[in-house]
């Protein structure tokens, strides 16, 4: 498979403390990645590094775009070009579902937005596609009109989702997609975004703290500590077979992941 | 189909001191289509060590392990990922699935894209034994038989050409026990290189061409 986004040694201060240093991976189309590691060890940083939304002070993103070749998101690309890709070709779930969607138009225009962004101005293609993709996230389409404000948090997390993939696009960054929701509505999103990304062939960087998350949805996996990645592989290589004194430290800390 | 040459395998345990468990040491095995090695001896031999060298979830501290042209030791993460969903089926244990996914789906989305790949799951459950009620039910409420089924139907749909099965009847009644030896058979005499370990000495006798035995490393 082709890869469609490589990171080469990636590094990025606040200050005097490095939040990222030499990290370098691939990831390839149509594979779900997962990021773990504990809080502070740099995995939103990296995704929002890797996702053009934070200018890395070394090494270089690359993306293949759609018509015109690998890129490199910072110097190849202009502001505007990676606030069109971030539209279109990517979507970005927050840990928050509020910071991802728009809390002050209807749960339809939050989904339709991202087609207008595209160009489609027919309103009545725009609600086909936002009732379609709302019942695709099993949500009772009844409710396009209803704000998110009045929806629970994993409602809000399903259309913050529905809103990211109604364009169509190939490469999706989550951050802690399942955090803060109870038990069984994780379990419910998890098959969703597990069914999602292979039907649509997704590419997709999950960042998460939950190994079983990780070993549910991602073949692959990065584990980070103190802004390094420490190892990376097979999602059951490095959960079975783990390497670093780190990941052996992870792994043994929890209930069968 | 598998060539296991001098195959060594230690644990470090770095939180342990750094204490190291050799598990596996110079283990050289043949295995052909249409041959079932059953791999025999007491618990902490290594038999399930070797089946996950065989499947690259373990890293070999040393040693070659080639399964269908592959040399897994050495392949990268795609070409693993390929080798396994062209080639190798792997029962485990344990059946791993989503939470919410019902045990029809579980067994079909192995043949994903195919037109008839409910059919086929339904007919695997068929016979297998589970009734109908619970097609439609996620399996993490399972028995622990039952789960085992679903695990060896999701495996058997797919006709790969490599086998590797821990303990895949441990859990069944009798009468399943002899449906799996059975399927266990049919998949050999089509062809495939299977590795095996089977506590159950009538289904080791049924099912195996050749027995290995292993011995704890002293």
């Amino acid at each position: 498979m082709s890869v469609i986004l490589e990171a080469r040694g990636l590094a990025k201060r606040f200050g005097e403390r490095p939040a990222i240093e030499d990290v370098s991976f691939e990831l390839h189309a149509g594979e779900v990645l997962a990021v773990v590691g504990e809080s502070g060890s740099g995995k939103t940083t990296l995704l929002n590094c890797v996702s053009g939304r934070l200018r890395p002070d070394a090494g270089t993103v690359r993306f293949m775009t759609r018509h015109e070749g690998l890129k490199e998101l910072y110097a190849d690309l202009s502001e505007a070009e990676r606030r069109f890709l971030a539209r279109t070709d990517w979507g970005y779930v927050h840990q928050r579902p509020e910071e991802g969607l728009r809390m002050n138009v209807s749960a339809g225009a939050n989904v339709g937005e991202r087609l207008m962004a595209l160009g489609e101005r027919h309103y009545g293609r725009i609600r086909t596609a936002a009732t379609d993709w709302l019942s695709r996230v099993e949500m009772d389409p009844e409710r396009i009109d209803d704000s998110p404000r009045t929806f629970s948090g994993g409602m809000r997390q399903r259309l913050q989702i529905a809103r990211n993939l109604v364009t169509d696009p190939r490469l999706v960054f989550m951050d802690e997609p399942t955090s803060g929701l109870d038990v069984s509505v994780q379990a419910r999103l998890l098959d969703l975004l597990r069914s999602l990304t292979r039907a649509l062939g997704l590419a997709a960087i999950v960042v998460t703290h939950d190994l079983a998350v990780a070993r549910l949805l991602a073949q692959r996996m990065l584990v980070m500590k103190g802004g390094r990645i420490v190892e990376q592989g097979l999602t059951d290589q490095v959960l079975d077979d783990p390497q670093h004194p780190y990941t052996q430290l992870l792994v043994s800390s929890v209930l069968q992941p | 189909m598998i060539r296991v040459r001098e195959l060594a395998k230690t644990f470090t345990l770095h939180n342990q001191g750094g204490a190291r468990l050799p598990v596996l040491q110079g283990v050289s095995l043949e295995v052909g289509p249409g041959e079932c090695v059953a791999l025999q001896g007491p618990s902490g031999a290594g038999k399930s060590t070797l089946l996950k060298c065989l499947y690259g979830n373990y890293k070999p501290t040393s040693g070659s392990v080639t399964v269908a042209e592959t040399e897994v030791t050495s392949a990268s993460d795609q070409e693993l990922l390929r080798l396994r969903a062209s080639s190798v089926g792997y029962v485990s244990q344990f059946l791993r699935v989503i939470p919410r996914v019902p045990a029809i789906d579980v067994v079909a989305d192995e043949v994903r894209g195919k037109p008839e790949a409910r059919q086929e799951a339904e007919q695997l459950l068929l016979r297998l034994r589970i009734p109908m009620r619970l097609w439609s039910v996620p399996p993490a409420t399972f028995s622990g038989g039952e789960q085992q089924r679903i695990n060896i139907a999701r495996t058997f749909i797919r006709k790969k050409p490599v086998l590797l099965l821990d303990e895949p009847t441990a859990s069944l009644d009798a009468e399943n026990r002899v449906t799996v030896t059975a399927m266990i058979n049919e998949a050999r005499e089509a062809g495939a290189a299977i590795v095996g370990i089977f506590h159950d000495q009538k289904v080791r006798e049924a099912v195996a061409t050749r027995i290995v035995e292993m011995e704890e490393l002293s």
